[in-house]
């Protein structure tokens, strides 16, 4: 809807003539500039700035799906949150899942990228395999993996039983969802911290170790008092890049631990909130949440506009 | 720190220059390497190639699991005739290329503006504006599905297309990787065009568009992936199966036909299948749209 009306002013500002004055005087202010902004200024107003202040206003009202008249009840939802068991769990789901998940990805990423960077021959095979799973859809990802993860005529299972690998062998699913996940999640996006770490390694100049082999350093040496130091702000951005996706986890938690399949019956943080929202009709209480967990991130990405405000100087 | 402070425009030559010495000695320690790398590499694979195998398995063969035959014992087309004869893939197929499209197409029009609105023209309340613009880059979009729902039901968008892609067209950060590039074209080129008389849409569409190609598609290509993978915006507004996008209607529906491994892979194949090309087709500019990230 309002980008109905707010093409027609981009097309109508094509139409103008254009005003000689500001053209000439790229510097004098005119409002001419507020029309090239205001076609995304409306759709972010609507779909971005609306909803926040709804929210924040919903998380002190007894708002609800059912649509009964709205009443302004304090701050009941957000005391309701803080005590609310189920939430604290789901949240520590998450807290759980990004802490299992961030290290692997982290790590992983950069010992892939230094491989790749080390055999450039492969480089066009190691990206496409890397980084291929990474633009996969995630329904398609957990279709996948739960094949795989199959008690009977899983891969998984198969090889696990055929190695003598853990009992019964059900590791893979049944036991551990969150693991599961984890090791999923690490198949499907490490690619982009790969991608990352391997284009901060191709800007590290050759002289740098030319200076190292002339000393004799060996390449061990080489990795941990050459390249390591040099990765560090990356390092950093990567972290938090990776802390603030991992918050988010959803999508392949609800598909392969929630939802229809339900093999796990916790919940990770947004599934809480989707079900209080959704499921239990609770639009005011699910607000209140959805701000603990954009606090959540928000402090985190202050971090990362902090590491990208610094690279600017 | 030299990966961090490149300036864009030469870290978009970086790569090449590193193609330039490719002297490769064989040592030992080169050879483990690239073994390691090459197995890493097909490791990696191993869940779609086994997806792409099992899809081509008569649905018997599949579903009896045991034991593990790397490639069908008899090759059947049986798990993608079912799929196509009950037809819903191919609904999600063209629902989510529709929706895409929209969000790519808007995305780039509406950013482009503004980014050059920020850019080159001054205007009372920039700063205040491109602040407030600049603040939503923070803002995790998962945390605002609650009121986006209601602000999108009161719209009456529920289960359209429109419901689908308008919120996903705000993307604050495209315009911030738009104007840091467009700030870096010098204003040389534009003069000639302004002492000509043209405007500034004149001056966007001729001049600064022709110069922006590859952050063009960066941006585009990123728009398009993000939007089709898109997964919770979608489970939550499209609940018609029939506006359903790809991944949601994977996700939901497929999810219920329960143990029919050939056929549930046929749709897994068939839904990476897409992205996979596009990515294929466009690996340099997605591969150098990621090492922006970094190196931005």
């Amino acid at each position: 809807m309002s980008t109905d009306t707010a093409t027609p002013e981009a097309a109508s500002t094509a139409d103008r003539p254009p005003s000689p004055a500001p053209a000439r005087a790229p510097k004098r202010r005119s409002w001419l500039g507020l029309w090239f902004v205001l076609p995304f200024v409306a759709v972010y107003a609507v779909f971005m700035i609306w909803p926040m202040l709804l929210g924040l206003y919903y998380s002190f009202t007894d708002k609800s799906l059912t649509g009964r008249p709205v009443e302004w009840i304090g701050l009941e939802n957000w005391i309701e949150a803080f005590g609310d068991p189920a939430a604290m769990d789901s949240l520590w789901n998450t807290a759980w899942f990004t802490i299992l998940s961030t290290p692997p990805l982290v790590v992983l990423g950069l010992a892939f990228a230094l491989l790749a960077h080390r055999a450039r021959r492969l480089g066009w095979f190691l990206r496409l395999s890397f980084f291929a799973p990474f633009v996969i859809p995630v329904s398609v990802v957990t279709m996948v993996w739960l094949w795989m993860y199959q008690p009977a005529g899983g891969l998984f299972n198969h090889y696990l039983g055929e190695w003598g690998l853990g009992g019964d062998h059900l590791w893979a699913f049944q036991q551990d969802a969150m693991g599961s996940v984890v090791v999923t999640t690490v198949w499907w996006t490490l690619g982009f911290n790969f991608l990352l770490y391997l284009a901060a390694l191709q800007t590290i100049p050759a002289e740098v170790y030319e200076a190292a082999d002339i000393d004799g350093a060996n390449s061990l040496q080489k990795l941990w008092s050459i390249t390591l130091p040099l990765l560090k702000r990356t390092t950093a951005l990567v972290i938090v890049l990776q802390l603030i996706a991992s918050l988010r986890i959803f999508d392949q938690y609800y598909l392969m631990a929630g939802g229809a399949s339900n093999l796990a019956t916790e919940n990770v943080f947004i599934q809480y909130i989707y079900n209080s929202g959704f499921v239990g009709f609770r639009i005011g209480y699910a607000s209140a949440l959805s701000y603990i967990l954009f606090a959540c991130i928000i402090v985190i990405a202050l971090i990362q506009f902090r590491l990208l405000s610094r690279r600017e100087d | 720190m030299t990966a961090v402070q490149t300036r864009p425009e030469a870290s978009e030559r970086a790569p090449r220059a590193v193609k330039r010495r490719s002297r490769i000695r064989v040592t030992p320690g080169s050879a483990l390497v690239y073994f390691a790398a090459f197995v890493l590499a097909l490791l990696w694979l191993v869940p779609l190639l086994w997806a792409l195998s099992t899809s081509f398995k008569p649905e018997t063969e599949a579903s009896l699991g045991q034991p593990i035959h790397w490639l069908p014992q008899e090759w059947s087309l049986e798990g993608y005739r079912t799929l196509f004869e009950r037809g819903d893939h191919v609904t999600w197929m063209i629902n989510s290329t529709v929706v895409s499209t929209i969000v790519t197409v808007l995305t780039l029009a509406l950013c482009v503006l503004a980014a050059y609105g920020f850019s080159r023209l001054d205007f009372p309340g920039k700063k205040i504006v491109y602040g407030v613009v600049l603040a939503g880059i923070m803002v995790p979009s998962q945390a605002l599905i609650i009121p986006l729902f209601d602000v999108v039901s009161a719209l009456r968008m529920v289960d359209t297309y429109w419901g689908l892609a308008l919120p996903q067209v705000v993307a604050p950060v495209m315009i911030f990787i738009l104007k840091r590039f467009f700030d870096a074209i010098p204003r040389d080129y534009e003069e000639a065009a302004r002492i000509d008389g043209a405007g500034h849409l004149r001056v966007l569409w001729s001049v600064i568009l022709p110069l922006s190609g590859p952050i063009l598609a960066a941006v585009g290509i990123f728009t398009f992936i993000g939007a089709w993978n898109n997964f919770l915006w979608p489970l939550l507004v499209a609940n018609d199966p029939s506006i359903m996008t790809l991944p949601v209607g994977l996700g939901v529906v497929a999810g219920g036909y329960g143990l029919l491994y050939a056929q549930n892979m046929a749709s897994a194949v068939l839904g990476a299948l897409p992205l996979l090309i596009v990515f294929l087709i466009f690996q340099k500019q997605i591969v150098k749209g990621v090492a922006g990230v970094g190196l931005k």
